[in-house]
C-alpha cells in the first residue's frame, strides 16, 4: 500500500520491494469479515509477489478467485500473510531509484534526508 | 411499537453531547425523535426509539451516556408522578395518552399498561433503584420512597443482587449544588435498559496504559472521537500524527483496524524521555503494538510507520474508512517536517544509515490544508475525518475554520483549555469524489496558534509581573509607614 513517491523524480514508486532479515510470526485472532473487506483494497498481484519474496506465499493463489469470500481456507491464508507475518528487521526498496527504507523493530522508517527534500 | 426512552448523560463535555449522539444515531441508522426539546443544561433527553435493541446499541457506543431507561412516567412533582403511574395501570389502550399535545413538557403523559404488565410476571425478580441528582438521602429515606410505589402490579420477588428487572426512580434537584430546592423539580420512573460506556474510561485510563506520551489523549475524549468518526468493526482507520497511539486504542476497541504514521522516530520506538513521574527509563516493551496487546486488540494492529505527512506515502487509490488525528499544535509538540535552511546540503555515505534528518517548521495552516486534501483523496465517500483544532477563543470565527469543497463540517465542539485558548473537535464528512486542486487555506495566516499562544501568554505574564511588583511596592510602603508610626510613639 506504500509508495516512495516522496522521492524527487520518482513517478510511481510502487510497489516497494521487501528485503527481510528477521521475520516474526505472531498468532492473532482471525476475523473473516475484515479479511473479506480488505481484499478489494489490496493490489493482489503485488501482495502475492511480496509474500513470495519473503517465502510466505505457499498455498496463496496468484490470482483471486471470483467467490473468495466463501473460501475459508483461502481467507485464513490471507489473514496469515497480512496480520501474522511481521517483518521485524529489513528494508523496503524503491523500485525506481533503489533507495532503501530501513525497518527496525517492525516499524519502517520512510523519512528522507534533508538533501532529498531540497 | 415505538417506545419512549430516557437517556441520562454525564454532566461533562456538554458541547460534545449532540455531536457524539448524532454520530451514533446516524451510524446505526436510528431516527432521532425528541419527545421534549433537550436543553444543554439538563443531563437528560427524552426520545422515542423504534425498539429496545436500538436503545441497547446506542448505549453500547456512547461514552457520554450514563444509562438508558424505558420511560414510564415523568412529572414535575412527586404527587403527579404517582398519579400518572396509577392511571397507567388502567391504561389499556396500548398507547401513550397525551392529553395536551401543545404542552412542551410531557408531564401529564400516561404510559400504556403493557409496559408495566411486561414485568409483573411472578417468576421475574426485581429491584428498584433510587437516584437523586444534586441531593443526598440516607438508605432509610430511599426505602421509604420505594414503598410509595407499592400500588404497582409487581408480583415477583425482590432480588437486590441479580434481579431480572431493574426499575429506576430518579429525583432531579437541578444542576446548581449551591441552590438545591426543597422538592425535586423533575421526577422520572422507568425500567432500566442499559448502561453507557462510562466504565470504558476506567478500563482505558492512561494511568494504567503501558506506553503513553506527553500529549496522549485522555480515554474519554478518544472514545468520543472514535464515535464521531463512526468507526465500525472491520474499518481501516489511520492516524497520520499518531504519537503514542492513544486515539487508535479506542478506534480498535470498536473494531477498527489501525494504521499510524508519525515523523518522530524516537516516539514510535518509545525512546523519548518517560512521561510518568518517577520513571527513569522507558520499558523495552513500550510501543503502540504493546498497548494493543494490553487491551486484547492486538489482532487489529496493522502497522505504524515513521513518515513525514507533508510528503506523499500511500498508493494513490487507497481508501481509508476513517481518519482520526490530533496534530501537534506547536506548543507542547513541535509542528515539523523534514527540511533544512542551508542550501546544497549533502550527506556522506557513511552517515546515511542512522541519520536523523533535521526538521523545519510545518505551519498549522499547512498541516490542516494537507490534512483536508489527504482526506478528500483517501477517504471513502460518506466517511469521516475527526481532528482537533487549537485556537485563541476571542478570535474564533466559524467561517475561518479549515475548509474543503469535498469535506462537509458536521461536528464542531469546543473544549476550553485555558482562559484564552481552547481546542475544537472538528468532524468532516466526505461528500464528493470530485477533487479540485486546492490552494492553501486563505484564512491560514490568521490561524497561527503557536505565535498567538505565546503572544497572549506574554501579555498575561507581563501583567502578572507588573501586578506582583505593584503589590510588593504597596507592602513595602505600608511597612515603612508602620515603622515610622512606631518610631513616633
Amino acid at each position: 500500500m506504500l509508495t516512495s513517491k516522496c522521492l524527487r523524480g520518482v513517478v510511481t514508486g510502487y510497489p516497494l520491494a521487501i528485503n527481510a532479515t528477521i521475520i516474526n510470526i505472531t498468532e492473532v485472532d482471525y476475523n473473516p469479515e475484515f479479511i473479506t473487506r480488505i481484499i478489494p483494497k489490496l493490489d493482489w498481484e503485488v501482495l502475492w509477489r511480496a509474500a513470495d519474496s519473503i517465502g510466505h506465499s505457499d498455498g496463496l493463489p496468484q490470482t483471486i478467485e471470483p467467490k473468495f469470500e466463501e473460501n475459508n481456507e483461502f481467507l485464513k491464508k490471507v489473514h496469515r500473510v497480512l496480520l501474522e507475518v511481521d517483518i521485524e528487521e529489513g528494508n523496503l526498496v524503491c523500485p525506481e531509484s533503489g533507495r532503501r527504507f530501513p525497518i527496525s523493530k517492525g516499524i519502517p522508517n520512510m523519512l528522507l534526508t534533508e538533501a532529498e527534500v531540497q | 411499537m415505538a417506545r419512549r426512552y430516557l437517556l441520562w448523560f454525564a454532566q461533562e463535555h456538554l458541547d460534545f453531547r449532540h455531536a457524539e449522539m448524532h454520530s451514533i444515531f446516524s451510524m446505526l441508522n436510528i431516527p432521532l425523535k425528541f419527545i421534549e426539546n433537550p436543553s444543554i443544561n439538563l443531563p437528560y433527553w427524552i426520545v422515542e426509539l423504534p425498539s429496545e435493541i436500538c436503545a441497547k446499541q446506542i448505549a453500547s457506543r456512547s461514552v457520554l451516556l450514563k444509562n438508558c431507561l424505558e420511560l414510564w412516567s415523568r412529572a414535575k412533582s412527586e404527587a403527579k408522578l404517582h398519579e400518572n403511574l396509577k392511571s397507567s395501570v388502567k391504561n389499556k389502550s396500548g398507547k401513550w395518552i397525551v392529553t395536551n399535545s401543545n404542552n412542551e413538557i410531557s408531564e401529564s403523559h400516561i404510559c400504556p399498561s403493557e409496559l408495566l404488565d411486561a414485568v409483573s410476571d411472578p417468576n421475574k425478580t426485581f429491584k428498584v433503584d433510587v437516584e437523586t441528582f444534586c441531593k443526598h438521602f440516607t438508605m432509610k429515606q430511599k426505602v421509604e420512597k420505594i414503598e410509595n410505589f407499592s400500588y404497582l402490579p409487581l408480583e415477583g420477588a425482590v432480588n437486590l443482587n441479580k434481579p431480572d428487572v431493574t426499575l429506576s426512580y430518579i429525583e432531579f434537584y437541578g444542576v446548581d449544588p449551591n441552590n438545591v430546592p426543597q422538592h425535586p423539580c423533575d421526577l422520572f420512573f422507568g425500567k432500566w435498559i442499559a448502561d453507557g460506556q462510562r466504565d470504558l474510561i476506567k478500563f482505558h485510563t492512561l494511568k494504567k496504559r503501558e506506553f503513553i506520551g506527553n500529549t496522549s489523549m485522555d480515554a474519554q475524549l478518544s472514545i468520543i472521537m472514535a464515535n464521531q468518526a463512526q468507526v465500525a468493526p472491520g474499518d481501516v482507520v489511520l492516524d497520520p500524527f499518531v504519537g503514542s497511539g492513544s486515539l487508535l486504542v479506542s478506534a480498535a476497541h470498536f473494531g477498527g483496524y489501525i494504521w499510524g504514521t508519525d515523523i518522530d522516530f524516537m516516539m514510535l520506538h518509545a525512546r523519548t524521555r518517560p512521561t510518568r513521574v518517577g520513571q527513569k527509563v522507558r520499558n523495552k516493551e513500550e510501543s503502540i503494538r504493546g498497548n494493543m496487546k494490553q487491551y486484547g486488540i492486538r489482532s487489529q494492529y496493522l502497522d505504524v510507520l515513521v513518515s513525514d505527512f507533508s510528503r506523499p506515502l500511500w498508493r494513490q487509490d487507497l481508501k481509508f474508512d476513517a481518519l482520526i488525528t490530533d496534530p501537534p499544535y506547536g506548543v507542547r509538540e513541535p509542528t515539523e517536517k523534514i527540511g533544512i535552511e542551508k542550501d546544497n546540503y549533502s550527506l556522506s555515505e557513511q552517515h546515511l544509515d542512522n541519520h536523523i534528518p533535521s526538521k523545519v517548521e510545518y505551519g498549522l495552516p499547512h498541516i490542516y490544508s494537507d490534512l483536508l486534501n489527504f482526506a478528500a483523496q483517501h477517504l471513502s465517500i460518506g466517511r469521516r475525518l475527526v481532528c482537533w483544532y487549537p485556537l485563541v477563543r476571542d478570535e474564533y470565527l466559524e467561517e475561518q475554520l479549515p475548509s474543503h469543497p469535498c469535506m462537509q463540517l458536521v461536528g464542531n465542539s469546543e473544549q476550553v483549555l485555558s482562559k484564552m485558548t481552547s481546542r475544537r473537535l472538528l468532524t468532516y464528512q466526505k461528500i464528493s469524489d470530485d477533487i479540485p486542486n486546492m490552494p492553501h487555506d486563505p484564512h491560514g495566516a490568521a490561524h497561527n496558534f503557536r505565535d498567538k499562544y505565546f503572544a497572549v501568554g506574554e501579555i498575561s505574564r507581563r501583567e502578572k509581573k507588573e501586578r506582583r511588583a505593584e503589590e510588593i511596592a504597596k507592602t513595602a510602603f505600608y511597612l515603612k509607614a508602620k515603622r515610622e508610626e512606631c518610631k513616633k510613639e
